[in-house]
């Protein structure tokens, strides 16, 4: 039998360490949320299971309507998102400027939600920038209006915010969905036998698309019914979404709360398994009404109008989001800008001048957890991909490992981990925050490098082995140096994930290894402008700077090879 | 050619059989010797590639083989691809992107050769002897078809193979430098007495190869 290269035997294992490292905290994260809830928690003098934790949770005032917001918030930020990314890819593929919204929306992918709500809120809110544009020419405001923005009790503000995050994550799925599916000549196919361009897409391409990307769906629609810092920085108060009100009892200094805190865990775990079932309801009557009408052949021919919206909103969107980015650097440097105009009066350093001291500490933190959880996860998904594993089953079980994080809400597994990295006493440390980070950073990482590693021909493989050389030097002289812009990608995804974490952060680090999200996110309980401003511009700077070297790298070590170029 | 003659030299297929489940898609018992052609010709998805795989040793595991292969007397069933040295050539030339035209060849030396120089002047020595001279330091993107053809070739040849192993080489080139390939090819082939397998479903490539011929499919 032919030897085993150690490097080789040393990757056999990696997709066991990947099971290992996402199904371990999840579901004894989970097991750990589940007997607190039903009062069961010796350490805290829960000894008999009984319901009466839920009892509280029911109890409490205005708890339908957190729940209520929960839902509605979830569900509809991610129709919308579905819709508005499926609709701007039908309306702007292959059009004049696609390719440019392309390149505006793909940065916004690296931003951190905290910092995107942010700048969507400097944007719109009644003392923003828009309002400060129109005023008081149009409006004839001398003072900011009273409005609750953000904050708003619809909680319409925390879907745009929602919005402004998913689209572009959805459609750039869809985008390499497209590559995978024969997309133009389906397109022309369709328009030859007299379809629009709307319905042609719909028919014809939806169904193979959406299959693909079926899965971040569902994990945005867990994601957005669960989000507590987005919920946190633009949602409502008094009620706020239930996730929001779960951290605030998770936090209570009355550690009987916490047994209120998981029974709410496990009622909003119970809201999202409610999301899935209405999600597959809709799946199968939106299949239902695209068969009767493709029975029709109604063909749906004058989708100027339709087309026209869509690609406004992509561009509307992006513009916004991106802007709303700048406008932060703006704050974080303004002195004097009273209301109606548009632009601050004078400028200063002195928000940086104070923020700077407080914030390096944090910073280090967010540099260091994210450096290492983003190492990790991508030498394992090397590794993995490497080496992959034969058997069906195996492979599956490495999927389903990596889907759990995506769909179980994080409250539902992260207060049990808290509770059990406490009692493990690798509670507060770095080592128990990369570990945590690992299991969101992973899935991200293996969603970006897959496909690329998948796409390289297998042959190169081949002619190296031909040539003598053995599967080590064959992955670290072919492989990887062909693959150092993926590889270097999925790096950067797997840091940006990691330095916009919030909750994990915030719950196992236990306050006390404050990252920069988790400082700014603390912002929104009414901090000044400015602060905001420096905080979120660095967050949102911090990740991008990844992706900047991810695409420099690579550029310059090859700038003298044609073929390396990016595709 | 005579049975006898020796078949410790060259390339001996031994009652090799590639099933795909229940179904043969190949059986063939051989000797190639040195510097002669056999030649596969069969319909593309026949199956006719699978010969290669395992010859090569990367054979997947879909299929499954048996039989024996051996290289000059030395029996190669069970190798890992890399202790056969059996030199492949695709269609695609397949040149590392990620490296220069003289980095390809330098990658392709064995490391039994020590000195940089002596690796140096083997890679150029090579390209001279394909009119690429010139061409050491230069991207293997930016040359033409029949350019990019050589320096695979001259890739291969570099590793000092025990065998020479041609997947339907010539099928992307236009005429003209499809003959002049063939005969670079199979000329080099006789020169170094390299037992060559080439698949082809061009019976222009079986001519031009001039030996055995098996068809299956």
């Amino acid at each position: 039998m032919q030897k085993e290269e150690p490097l080789f035997r040393i990757a056999r294992l990696a997709p066991f360490m990947v099971i290992l490292l996402l199904t371990v905290p999840v579901l004894a994260g989970l097991a750990g949320t589940i007997l607190p809830a039903f009062s069961y928690l010796p350490a805290l003098g829960g000894k008999a299971p009984s319901p009466q934790a839920f009892r509280a949770v029911f109890a409490e005032p205005n708890i339908a309507r957190s729940m209520a917001l929960s839902l509605w918030t979830g569900l509809a930020s991610t129709l919308l998102s579905v819709l508005i990314a499926a609709g701007v890819l039908a309306s702007g593929f292959g059009t004049a400027g696609w390719t440019r919204m392309v390149h505006l929306l793909s940065p916004i992918l690296s931003v951190p939600h905290a910092a995107a709500a942010y700048g969507l809120m400097v944007l719109i809110m009644p003392s923003g920038f828009l309002a400060r544009l129109i005023s008081p020419e149009i409006t004839g405001w001398q003072n900011p209006p009273d409005i609750l923005i953000p904050g708003d009790p619809w909680g319409l503000t925390l879907i745009a915010g929602l919005v402004a995050k998913e689209v572009p994550f959805l459609l750039l799925l869809l985008i390499a969905a497209m590559g995978q599916i024969d997309a133009a000549r389906s397109l022309q196919m369709t328009s030859a036998l007299g379809y629009g361009r709307l319905a042609g897409f719909f028919h014809v391409l939806w169904p193979q698309l959406y299959r693909q990307v079926r899965f971040a769906v569902f994990a945005v629609l867990a994601f957005s019914a669960t989000a507590v810092d987005v919920a946190v920085i633009l949602g409502p108060n008094a009620p706020s979404t239930l996730s929001v009100q779960l951290v605030h009892w998770m936090n209570d200094p009355d550690l009987a709360m916490r047994f209120t805190a998981s029974a709410g865990a496990m009622v909003q775990l119970g809201l999202v398994l409610l999301l899935f079932a209405f999600w597959l309801a809709l799946e199968k009557s939106v299949t239902m009404v695209r068969r009767h009408f493709a029975k029709g052949g109604l063909r749906f021919l004058s989708d100027r109008i339709a087309t026209g919206t869509f690609r406004f909103a992509g561009w509307l969107l992006a513009l916004a989001t991106l802007g709303g980015l700048a406008l932060l650097a703006v704050w974080s440097v303004s002195g004097l800008w009273p209301f109606p105009d548009a632009m601050p009066a004078s400028y200063t350093f002195k928000a940086w001048m104070r923020a700077l001291p407080a914030i390096s500490g944090p910073m280090a933190t967010t540099f260091e957890i994210g450096f290492l959880s983003a190492a990790i996860a991508t030498l394992l998904c090397v590794l993995c991909l490497a080496s992959p594993l034969s058997g069906k089953a195996a492979n599956r079980f490495v999927d389903a490992s990596l889907a759990l994080p995506l769909l179980v809400p994080q409250t539902a597994f992260l207060f049990g981990l808290q509770i059990a990295a406490i009692k493990t006493g690798l509670g507060y440390g770095l080592t128990a925050l990369v570990l945590v980070h690992l299991v969101f950073v992973m899935p991200y990482v293996f969603l970006s490098l897959r496909p690329a590693w998948k796409s390289l021909d297998p042959r190169f493989a081949l002619v190296a082995g031909a040539l003598g050389k053995s599967r080590t030097q064959t992955l670290l002289r072919i492989e990887l140096p062909m693959l150092i812009r993926p590889v270097l990608t999925a790096f950067a995804v797997g840091f940006a994930v990691s330095a916009g974490l919030y909750l994990p952060t915030l719950l196992i680090g236990a306050g006390r290894m404050p990252t920069i999200t988790t400082e700014a996110v603390a912002l929104a309980a009414g901090a000044n402008r400015r602060t905001i401003g420096v905080y979120a511009f660095l967050q949102a700077a911090i990740p991008f700077a990844g992706f900047v070297l991810a695409f420099a790298v690579p550029a310059w070590l090859f700038r003298n090879r044609a073929g390396m170029r990016a595709a | 050619m005579a049975e006898a003659d020796n078949h410790d030299s060259g390339l001996a297929l031994q009652s090799v059989s590639i099933r795909l489940g229940e179904r043969l898609l190949l059986s063939v018992d051989t000797h190639v010797a040195p510097g002669s052609v056999l030649t596969v010709m069969g319909p593309s998805a026949s199956g006719k590639s699978t010969l290669l795989a395992f010859i090569g040793g990367f054979l997947d595991k879909a299929f499954s083989a048996s039989g024996t292969v051996l290289i000059d007397g030395e029996d190669m069933t069970g190798k890992s691809p890399q202790e056969r040295h059996a030199g492949i050539l695709f269609q695609d030339p397949l040149l590392f992107p990620h490296m220069s035209v003289g980095g390809n060849l330098l990658f392709a030396i064995p490391s039994a050769v020590r000195t940089p120089s002596e690796r140096n002047s083997i890679a150029r020595n090579m390209l001279a002897g394909m009119e690429l001279e010139g061409c050491f330091d230069h991207d293997p993107a930016r040359l033409s078809g029949g350019q990019k053809a050589r320096v695979a070739l001259a890739r291969t040849l570099v590793s000092e193979p025990r065998a020479l192993l041609l997947d339907e080489p010539f099928s992307k080139l236009d005429s003209a430098l499809r003959q002049q390939m063939r005969e670079l090819v199979f000329s080099l082939a006789r020169e170094r007495g390299l037992p060559v397998v080439l698949v082809t479903h061009d019976p222009a490539d079986a001519d031009a190869a001039g030996g055995q011929l098996v068809t299956i499919g």
